[in-house]
Formats: structure tokens, sequence, C-alpha cells
């Protein structure tokens, strides 16, 4: 079973010769069809942070809408059937078509490189992955387009969305989409735990894995945990719906809370599964900036898997004012203020090694400062609404809304713009424009916080959110008022950072391998990645290989030039241990993406689609894992 | 940026089998997932199960039979998968593909029991919320149950064409490792819904 004597190896081949031979077997195939075939985790995952981000865009639309409806009082911009809409989709987009999928298309596009392999595990599955996310995407705002978008919250309670209470398809279409999303997030999550245990660079050990990729590898722990659970949510509430089970129905047995623990056991961990993978993108940001490696890297790991366990048992802080027995309030009390812990510490680790580094302020390390104001600040108001009293008291209140925008926007959108202008030079070959970015920060950090400051007062003296309006004689006119200023400038800020992509891709200036002069594996090849990411694989000797070997980069010979080939290595220490074939390009991961859509919407409509939906899936699955168009199969 | 080779890897296998092998990884990952679907849909039942007075709810318990012919079956068919997977590690495809066809067959046959299954469960899934979960749960495990026989069948008819080489016989060893957990899954399940309302 070692290589056939014929086969062309890449230790015949140098230079020039094996980047042109490797690019002819690892590129995408040209033309639409090739691009709609490609399995390339660089092309998934640049197509899957743009769509990510078109989505902000739009949930971004929505959220000025609701404040200009709510910049005064009475105001008639939005009636109230339509803003019940718009926050529903405003936070269902936010949650499940941008934030989580941003954070995993990250992981797609730089996991592989960081690890230092070739692509993905499973890179059918990703592009399979993609299309469901984009279709699941799609078809919640279809519907809101045509009018039938889900207007029950982005957690949707039942028995508001009950058959009863919403008769319309509004919830059907929310509890389908779910179901998208998560089978996307869910494809991802297992790939990541595979690259990251199998796919490894020689000699990357346990301790020598980049902070983000660990932070990356918890999150995907925590996404199949979680998700299953909102899945069955969903699956159970559709079925409510359509064929007359009664799971939530209490006059035949069933119970809403049901529901509620459903949702926060995954919705709880969801917040971390957003904001985890921000840490480490600030990790990895503050570490080149600071010119030194992040201080207590055993810490930050620990703090990341220690985050990732407690935020499960946190869940029913969500559920205080239902009425849950004393002492389990009081446990769940305890647990949610000791998750600030952890965060704690990694936040004493971060502060240590700007401290101790040489630190260059650039935009990315200004964001990263950004998020560290501001998530500190939304930490601090999380731990007040985790004790009981207060929770009582500002429940949903705009105390709350100002908690969660903090932890969201400080927790993940502020290391999320940072970290596009830290890859940005490795994704497009280009540097993004340093005068722009600047104002970029400023207009966001400035915007962001006016915005949502006054929230918390409003919310102290009786705001209720998800109302569409309020009267003058509240005295609450001024600060809202404040508040769609803010976050008027809060969005031009988005609007710069558009702009900044759009004139670097073409004007930047050229970025070469390293421009940052960083540490991990993903500069160590040219910018943008040749289709194969590395010419040779590299081997790990340091926890910072590039800056540790940076006269000559170790490497390996001896893998296939001919044929898609990635080294697997073992789960510790990764031993080199298997040459295993990658798979390559193919239409079918699309198809059944399509198949499934059809299954899926037409499940909505009419039972039988379970029927005759389910061939089609069964024939695009076939096709897909039928070994053809292999190489090693037609030997 | 220079490189120096420090290593050659060419004498290494093309493919392995177990924890060794990427596709057993991603086995496992899904395992990990179904299984806690599955443990989230039996928290559900007690869930349900606790909040209710009467339970089952407007019912009889669903009648043993089929149940316990199916958890008698999967137990036994531990036996030619075993077989299965010992021919495949040694590479003997005569033996395998027997192993696989039986092993088809089982799930074919557990599939129609299933059907029997659902017609004795005694209870209709619109009748109250503990036929919905008893539905539910017994969909879910029989999706479980459908992909992988569907799985086992191509790899079966895989395994009588040209793409019978070596490396497919460690897809063969995946195979007959998820049915082990097919198997698992069923347990608790059976006790279930089988044994949990007759307490
Ligand atoms: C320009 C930035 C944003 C603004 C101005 C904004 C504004 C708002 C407002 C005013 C509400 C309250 C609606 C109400 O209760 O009446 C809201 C709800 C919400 N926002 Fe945002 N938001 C922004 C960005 C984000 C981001 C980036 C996320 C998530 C990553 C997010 C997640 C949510 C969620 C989950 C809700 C709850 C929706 C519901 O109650 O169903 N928002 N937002
Ligand atoms: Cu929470």
């Amino acid at each position: 079973m070692a290589a056939e004597p014929n086969e062309l190896r890449d230790d015949v081949l140098n230079g020039l010769q094996l980047s042109t031979q490797l690019e002819r077997v690892w590129r995408t195939p040209s033309g639409l069809v090739g691009a709609l075939m490609s399995v390339d985790h660089k092309v998934v995952g640049r197509r899957y942070i743009l769509t990510a981000f078109a989505f902000l865009l739009l949930g971004g639309i929505l959220a000025v809408l609701m404040r200009i409806q709510l910049a005064g009082p009475e105001k008639t911009f939005l009636s109230a059937d339509k803003y019940n809409q718009v926050f529903t989709m405003h936070g269902s987009t936010m949650m499940f078509l941008f934030a989580v999928p941003v954070m995993e298309a990250f992981a797609v596009y730089l996991v592989p490189l960081m690890v230092g392999t070739r692509n993905i595990a499973f890179p059918r599955l990703n592009a399979f992955s993609y299309w469901m996310f984009l279709f699941g995407g799609c078809f919640l705002w279809t519907s809101f387009l045509f009018n039938v978008g889900p207007d029950v919250g982005w957690f949707s309670y039942v028995p508001l969305s009950s058959l009863q209470f919403t008769p319309t398809k509004r919830a059907d279409v929310w509890a389908q989409m779910i179901t998208f999303t998560e089978v996307a997030a869910l494809a991802v999550a297992v790939e990541i735990v595979v690259t990251v245990f199998k796919l490894r660079a020689p000699g990357m050990t346990l301790d020598r894995i980049p902070l983000f990729v660990w932070a990356m590898l918890v999150t995907a722990f925590l996404v199949m945990f979680a998700m299953p659970s909102i899945m069955v949510a969903s699956t159970s509430l559709i079925l409510d719906r359509l064929v007359n089970t009664r799971f939530y129905d209490s006059s035949s047995g069933g119970h809403p809370l049901l529901w509620q623990h459903l949702f926060w056991f995954f919705g709880h961990p969801e917040v971390y599964i957003i904001f985890i993978p921000g840490t480490g993108m600030v990790s990895a940001i503050l570490a080149t900036f600071a010119r030194r490696p992040v201080i207590g890297y055993p810490v930050v790991i620990l703090s990341l898997i220690a985050t990732g366990f407690l935020s499960f048992g946190l869940w029913v802080h969500h559920m205080f004012v239902t009425g849950l027995p004393q002492l389990g309030a009081a446990l769940f009390t305890a647990s949610s203020m000791l998750i600030a812990v952890p965060s704690g510490l990694q936040i004493f680790c971060w502060l240590a090694t700007l401290w101790d580094g040489r630190p260059v302020y650039r935009t990315p390390l200004l964001f990263v400062i950004g998020f560290i104001v501001i998530f500190v600040l939304g930490g601090l108001s999380g731990v007040m609404v985790a004790s009981v009293p207060i929770d009582t008291q500002v429940h949903d209140t705009y105390f709350v809304v100002a908690h969660f925008h903090y932890v969201l926007i400080g927790g993940a959108v502020f290391p999320l713009v940072g970290a596009v202008y830290y890859w940005f030079p490795k994704i497009a070959g280009r540097m993004l424009s340093e005068r722009l970015g600047r104002w970029n920060f400023w207009l966001a950090f400035i915007g962001f916080n006016v915005a949502f400051f006054p929230m918390h007062i409003l919310g102290l003296i009786g705001m209720p959110r998800r109302v569409y309006t309020y009267t003058a004689d509240m005295d609450w006119a001024h600060l809202n008022l404040v508040s769609s200023g803010g976050a008027l400038v809060f969005a031009f800020s988005f609007a710069l950072l558009l702009a900044n992509v759009v004139y670097s891709l073409r004007k930047g200036a050229l970025a070469g391998d390293n421009p940052w002069d960083a540490s991990t594996l993903e500069w160590a090849t040219s910018s943008p990645p040749p289709p194969q990411n590395f010419d040779r694989i590299p081997v790990v000797k340091h926890r910072d290989p590039l800056w540790a070997d940076s006269e000559s980069l170790p490497v390996v010979a001896g893998l296939s030039a001919e044929r898609r080939e990635v080294l697997l290595t073992s789960l510790a220490e990764a031993e080199p241990q298997i040459r295993e074939a990658s798979p390559e390009p193919s239409i079918w991961p699309l198809l059944a993406a399509i198949a499934t859509t059809i299954f899926f919407i037409g499940s909505i409509f009419t039972p039988w689609a379970v029927l005759w939906g389910t061939p089609p899936m069964a024939v695009t699955l076939i096709g897909w894992f039928w070994p053809t168009g292999s190489k090693e199969d037609e030997e | 940026m220079r490189q120096t080779i420090v290593r050659d890897v060419s004498d290494l296998p093309t493919y392995g089998y177990g924890p060794r092998s990427g596709p057993w990884w991603g086995a496992m990952g899904f395992m990990a997932l179904e299984g806690m679907g599955f443990a989230i849909a039996i928290g559900a039942y007690l869930y349900l199960y606790a909040v209710n007075p009467t339970w089952p709810i407007g019912a009889s318990p669903p009648d043993l039979w089929p149940g316990t012919v199916e958890t008698v079956i999967y137990l036994l068919s531990i036996i030619p998968n075993e077989f299965t997977n010992r021919a495949a590690h040694r590479q003997g495809l005569a033996k395998a593909r027997i192993g696989l066809i039986v092993m088809a067959l089982i799930g074919i046959a557990l599939l129609v029991l299933r059907g029997f299954e659902f017609a004795h469960l005694n209870t209709r899934w619109d009748n109250s919320a503990y036929g919905s979960i008893v539905w539910l749960i017994l969909g879910l495990h029989t999706t479980h149950l459908a992909t992988d026989v569907g799985d086992t069948v191509v790899l079966a008819v895989l395994m009588f064409t040209r793409h019978a080489k070596p490396r497919r016989f460690s897809d063969v060893t995946d195979n007959v490792f998820y049915w082990n957990f097919v198997v698992l899954a069923w347990l608790p399940l059976y006790v279930l819904l089988d044994w949990v309302p007759r307490l």
C-alpha cells in the first residue's frame, strides 16, 4: 500500500515545476459549472464569509429601520405588525445567518491553512453545508419579502408561535430555516473537529496549536452538543403545526416550557458559539501586533474549555421569571456568575501580553482594544442580569437589549472586523487602507456606545423591549433619539468597511506572504494561497513556527503530485500516519442541497413531501459517495 | 520562504483503519451529534413524563413484541457484523461481500419490523403529548436506521464493482462500527419506549 512505484511524487519535482503540477491537481475547474463544483476550502470559505456579511447587511438595514421607528414617540414609520416582523427577522438573521455562519466561515477558510494542510476534512460536505446555508437564508428572506416572514421573535416562544396564535406560514418558515442553518452548522463543526484532530502538520502537538484553532475546536464541540437541541425543538414545533402533534399543547399533556428548555439549552451556548471564535481572533491579532506570543497559552486554552463546559449549565438563567424552584435558581445564578471567571482570566492574559509586548497600533489591534472595553462593560451588565432579583426587575426591558448587544457586538463583531483587517491581505492578496480603517474603527466604537449605552438607562426607567412605539409622556424620547443617532453612525462605519474592501481589492498595496510578520502557518504561503495551499507540508517544531524558524521552514516530501493527497497525523503528537486521498470537485453536493431544499420547503406545505422528497435526496447522496471522479479509482 | 526537507513520507500507507483514518473520525463526529439528538429527545420524553400526572396519556403502553423482537435481532446482528469486520480487516473480498449482504438483509428486516412497531404503539402522534414524543423518538431512530441500511446497501453494491479496491475495506469497517452505534442507541430507547410506560 505504499506508493505505487510509477507514481509522480513531489520529491522528484522542485520549485516552479512542483507548484504548477500541484496547482493543476488541486485547482477548481474553470467555468460556471466548475465554480459550482468547487470543494476547495478557500473558495467555499470565501463564499461563506461574503454570504454571511451580506446577511449582516440585511440584518443591519432592519436594525436601522427599527431605530428610525423608535427615534421619537408615536412614529408611524413602521406599523406594529411590520415591527414584529422586522425585529424577528433582525434577531434571526443576526444569530442564525450572520454570527454563527461567519465564524464558521472564517474557520473554513483559515483552519486548514493554520494547521498546515491542503484542504479541510470532508470537502464535499463542506460545499454541501455552504449551499444549505445559502438556500436556507434565501428562503427566509424571500418569505419576508413576500410578507410571510416570521414575526414571533428570534426565539419563537410557544404558544405564540403555535398554530392557534400564528395560523399563517410565518412560524413554519422560521422553524424550517432553523433546520437548514443547523444542518450547515453541524456539518462544518464535524469538519473542523476532524481537520484539527487529523490533518495537522507533523509536529503540531496539542500545545502548539494556534489559539484561534483551539477556539474554533471548542466552538465546534459546542455546536455539536448545543444544536441538536434546537433541531429537536424546531422539528417538534413544525410537527405540532403541520400534523397536529401535541408537544407544546398544554390541553393534551404537552408543555410550553419544554420549548423554553430546548431552546435555551441551545440558545445560551449559542452566545458562546459566537463569542469564543471572537476570542480566538483576538488572540491571533494580539500576538501579532504585540509582537510576542500570548502570555499564558495554557491558561487561555483551559479558559476556553471551561467556558464551553459552563455555558451548558446556564440555560435556565433565561427562565428565571418562569417560576423555578428556589434552590435551582440559586444554583444557576452561581454558575452564571462563575462563567465570568474564565473570561476574566483570558482578558488578564491579553492585557499582560499587550503590557509586555511592543504593541503596534494598526487597525486590527484597535478593534481588539475596542472589543476588550465593550466586552468588559457587557460582562458587567451580564453579571447583573445573572442575579435573580435584578433579572426579575429588568426582564424584557431595554436593559437586556443593551446587555446582549454589548456582548454580541463587543464580543463578536469587533473582533470580527479586526479579523477582516487582519486576514484580508491573506485572502485577497492586498492590504486594506489603514486610513479608512482608523475612521472605520473610531466611528464604530463611538457610534456603538452612543447607540447602545442609553438603552441601559431606558431599560432601568422601564422601557420594555419589542414595543413598536411609546408615548411622549414616558420621557423616553431623548435617549431614544440619541440611541438612533448612534445607530446611524455605527451603521455608517460598516459602509466605510465595505468601501475599504471594494477599493482595496483593486487599489490596495500588494500584501506579500506575511505583511504583518505574524507567526502562524497561514502566513507561510503566498497571498492569496494557491489551490494546494502549500507546495510542501510544513513541519512544526515550535508554537510560533514562523518566528522560530524564520530562516528556513522545515517541510516534508513524498506526497503524491498527481492526485489529491493530504497527510494524516496522530491525534496528540501529530506524527505522520497516512497519505489519504482528498475528494475531487463534484456537482453532487449542490444537487444534494437542492434536493434537500425541495424536501424541506415542500414539507411545510404538504406532509407528502416527505414521501416524494426522499428519493431525490437518496439519489444525490449516492451520487455524492459513489467513488467516480476520484483518480485513485480510475487507475 | 526557504524550505528544508526534513522528512520523507512516501512510504506511508494511503489508507488505514479505525482512528488512523479520516472517515472514522467523521463517523465519530456524526455519532456524537446524533447521540446528542437522542439524548435531547429522551430528555424531552422524561420531561413530559414528569409534568404529566398520568403516563401514558389516554393510551395503553406499546405492545411489547415488535420492540422486543427487534432488540433480540439487534443484539444477534453483532455477530455477523463482527464477521464482516474481520473479513474487511483481512481484506477477504468474498467474505466481506457475504457479510455486507447479510447485514443489509438484517437491516431491511428491522425496517419491516419497525413498521409493525409503529402500528403497535397503541397511540397516534396526535392523541396526546405522549403519542407525539413516542412517534418522534421512534421516527428519529428509524431515520437513523434507514440511512445506515441505505449506506450498507450502497457499500455492498460497490463491493461487486470495479471500485472494490483495498481501501474500500476501510469503509466497510467504518460501516460496521457505525452499526454498533445504531444498536447501542436503540437499547435505551427500547427501555424508554416499551418499559417506562409500564412503571
Ligand atoms: C447596527 C447594529 C444594531 C442595531 C442598531 C440593533 C438594534 C436592535 C434593536 C433596537 C433591537 C430591539 C428590538 C425590540 O426589542 O424592539 C434589537 C434586537 C435584537 N438584536 Fe440587534 N441591533 C444591531 C446589531 C445586532 C447584531 C450584530 C446582533 C447579533 C449578532 C443583533 C442581535 C439582536 C437580537 C438577537 C435581537 C432580539 C430580537 C428579538 O427580540 O426577536 N443585533 N436589535
Ligand atoms: Cu444565557
